[in-house]
């Protein structure tokens, strides 16, 4: 059993790549769910299209990565308006389950292999990011390595990982600023109660759309992220339970906080990690009976995402408002 | 075979991409020591693949770099000199007789592989169209969704009762139906070997006990301790989760079936052509969704089950123990989730995934119906269901989910209650 491994993959993961992709997931949904009250369960369909739309623009149509990042961003605002439109109005739940099935329609239609000629279909898709990794200042040496011990990265993945967390500190300021503002106020006030804000002559919708907006836009950004990481974009990546790990974040860290959703976000990749890179450890030990062993190995990402959905029954059990929440702006009652 | 064949028109063929998702592990550096290579699996469904189909990959050149044949379960590989863009081309010849090509692909197909790293190829094979007249093609997708629909309305039953009598919205209740489908199998097929019929019923008695587990170990004191309905959302989601990969943890991601009444004649009535099983699965939902319906009308429990639903504290002062209605509607509904289970695992194979698809089709039957309403749900589900079947006559079944989800956004766009539901002014 090797702690220092264990721990050295598992802040690779709570700083790495990941880990700023789910900041930025979380961040978007914090401005949707924690502060306008909005149940997104579909902010996947926003990561993906994100990616594709950085991808597909540079790999299919040839254009220059930061034209096919643009791209993805405008591709993110106009599904927020495609989206809300129909569903702005509608009961919370509702509202939940069309944005779910709206991301798996995406999903399935860029998935498929009617779609391989454009996004690649099932294959997934592959660009040259070189554009980005051009820019790295970085010694990128076949030797170069950043870190200590196992925590360590090398100058490709410090350049992605700097400029990811320049961007998730931008977007948090970005998001605290304009919630400090009257106008966030306006969203918080609709969060507690839209009738008594449509009252003082507020156009909730308006608010609900702009908020939505915005928030599907920080999640295109993390989806950009994951798609310059990869070089790419895969269909199975963008499963519903993309939009449940950013929800896991959010309400670890804490919703309605302007730093609840990096926290989370850092957290949830160290966890996870942890536990499985200690399972891994562990089926390796001598001691083990092989029937125990033969059982876990293989199945220490099964454990590891079972683990995500224990943390979130628990939490909602016992802390609702996450680490750094306030539990009263948690009594959230979905209308 | 003609099962699938009927199901889908067009079978399709999928070489499996399982491109480990970026985001679910971070261990994995790419490994430069490692050779890249092409690889896939020949198949068609789950249970038919094609061995000794002659693969050939060539650089852009056009200079061949190597060669594979595939084996019995349908895979291949070639290990390719490095990073960089290949031909790969499929020999249509060697194909089985009746098999080709899926109308719109190549043979010959190109895919960038990078160094040290695997990349999965796909060649979208599938029997070869028979000329089916139209009509017959309809006739059959009908009643496909017919059942399908069914399906969805057997399992949707719990779903709509459970937030009918208690605002809960159960997004764990698609893991209802997948461990319906397990269980049913692990009694079927790997523990005991019982007939299907007797594990379903065993299966309907664990999955029902489970439900009533849930409600008396978790959701009875979530009530009493007041949590927001976002919390109870969250709560169920949690569920979900980990229901599906202790599922997954259990018995595999890998597609399983069950080992009765696979194979069966088919039975002609006028353009159908229809499996015993299928016209059992069809006859059983609409007997117990007949059933349910006559208890919720006449039966005492079904007046009391209606009166929590209408005004939950009226019901209690008026004398009426909610609690155990509730718990009663929580052990129904899991036992028809799981048996809807049982028919969808019949119809399709059984994987952690079948019951999460299938909750979106039941939301959307729910929703398009109208929610908290009985008649309603039934009639949307039937609308899903047939939707989905019947949209496979003109586009590709691997889109057919697509239908019935845009279907459900362009209902409420125009009629946000539903089509059933009554009109109240929300948002």
């Amino acid at each position: 059993m090797d702690f220092d491994i264990i721990f050295g993959n598992a802040a690779r993961a709570a700083f790495g790549p990941e880990a700023v992709i789910l900041a930025l997931a979380a961040i978007g949904l914090n401005v949707h769910f924690g502060f306008t009250g909005l149940l997104n369960f579909g902010q996947v369909g926003f990561l993906l299209l994100g990616a594709y739309g950085t991808s597909v623009s540079v790999a299919t149509f040839g254009w220059s990565l930061w034209v096919g990042i643009l791209v993805g961003l405008v591709l993110s605002v106009a599904l927020a308006v495609a989206l809300g439109f129909p569903t702005l109005r509608l009961h919370a739940v509702m509202f939940a389950i069309v944005t779910i099935a709206a991301a798996e329609i995406i999903r399935i239609l860029i998935g498929s292999t009617d779609a391989i000629g454009l996004t690649g279909g099932p294959l997934s898709v592959s660009f040259d990011a070189g554009a980005f990794y051009d820019l790295n200042p970085y010694p990128d040496g076949p030797h170069d390595r950043y870190g200590v011990g196992t925590f360590e990265f090398t100058g490709q993945q410090m350049w992605v990982i700097t400029v990811g967390w320049v961007l998730v500190a931008l977007v948090s300021l970005v998001v605290f600023l304009i919630v400090r503002s009257p106008w966030g106020r306006v969203l918080k006030s609709i969060r507690e109660d839209e009738d008594a804000a449509r009252s003082l002559g507020k156009n909730v919708f308006s608010y609900k759309m702009q908020a939505l907006i915005i928030g599907g836009v920080i999640g295109g950004m993390g989806g950009v992220v994951d798609a310059i990481k990869t070089s790419g974009a895969d269909p199975n990546g963008f499963r519903p339970q993309v939009t449940f790990f950013a929800y896991t974040a959010l309400l670890l860290g804490g919703a309605a906080t302007y730093l609840g959703p990096v926290l989370g976000a850092i957290l949830f990749w160290f966890l996870r990690e942890w536990i499985e890179s200690f399972l891994r450890q562990l089926t390796a030990e001598a001691w083990l009976p092989d029937a125990v062993a033969d059982f876990l190995s293989g199945s220490e990402g099964v454990i590891s995402v079972a683990m995500v959905g224990l943390t979130l029954v628990l939490l909602m059990l016992f802390r609702p408002q996450g680490i750094t929440g306030n539990r009263i702006e948690m009594q959230l009652d979905a209308r | 075979m003609r099962r699938l064949l009927a199901l889908a028109g067009l079978v399709l063929c999928l070489v499996l991409a399982w491109v480990a998702p970026s985001m679910a592990q971070s261990g994995g550096d790419a490994d430069s020591s490692q050779p890249s290579v092409l690889e896939g699996t020949l198949r068609v469904g789950f249970d038919q693949f094609f061995a000794g189909v002659e693969i050939t990959v060539a650089d852009q050149s056009g200079t061949k770099v190597g060669q594979a044949v595939t084996d019995s379960e349908g895979q291949w590989s070639v290990t390719v000199p490095g990073a960089g863009a290949y031909r790969v081309t499929l020999d249509e010849s060697t194909l089985p007789e009746g098999i080709g090509l899926r109308e719109g692909f190549e043979s010959t197909v190109e895919v960038a592989v990078t160094e040290g790293a695997s990349r999965a190829v796909v060649f979208a094979v599938g029997e070869a169209p028979k000329g089916t007249p139209f009509g017959e093609r309809a006739a059959q997708t009908v009643f496909n969704g017919l059942k399908f629909g069914l399906i969805i309305a057997m399992s949707a039953i719990g779903l709509s009762l459970i937030y009918g009598t208690t605002g809960l919205v159960n997004f764990a209740h698609g893991e209802l139906v997948t461990f319906g489908a397990v269980i049913a199998w692990y009694f079927n097929s790997s523990w005991g070997e019982l007939n299907l019929i007797v594990a379903a019923i065993v299966t309907m008695i664990v999955c029902g006990m489970l439900g009533a587990g849930l409600e008396t170990g978790l959701f009875r004191p979530l009530r009493h301790r007041r949590l927001g309905i976002f919390q109870l959302v969250v709560v169920t989601i949690g569920l979900s989760l980990l229901g599906r990969q202790v599922i997954q943890l259990f018995f595999g991601a890998e597609p399983l079936p069950y080992t009765d009444f696979q194979v069966q004649e088919r039975w002609e009535f006028g353009p159908w052509a229809v499996t015993p099983r299928e016209l059992v699965t069809v006859a059983v939902i609409i007997v117990l969704l007949l059933a349910v319906g006559m208890m919720l009308q006449w039966t005492r429990f079904g007046k009391a089950t209606r009166a929590v639903s209408d005004n939950a504290s009226l019901a209690e002062a008026s004398g009426i123990n909610v609690n155990r209605v509730v718990l009663m509607v929580w052990a129904m509904g899991a036992a028809l989730a799981g048996l809807g289970g049982v028919f969808q695992g019949l119809d399709t194979d059984i994987d952690p995934f079948l019951g999460f698809q299938l909750l979106l089709l039941i939301f959307a039957g729910v929703e398009l119906g109208g929610l908290g309403t009985a008649f309603g749900a039934l009639a949307g589900s039937l609308i899903i269901g047939m939707s989905t079947e019947v949209s496979t006559l003109w586009i590709s079944p691997e889109l057919k989910f697509v239908v019935p989800l845009a279907a459900l956004i362009l209902v409420l766009l125009f009629r946000p209650q539903g089509l059933f539901g009554i009109k109240a002014r929300v948002g």
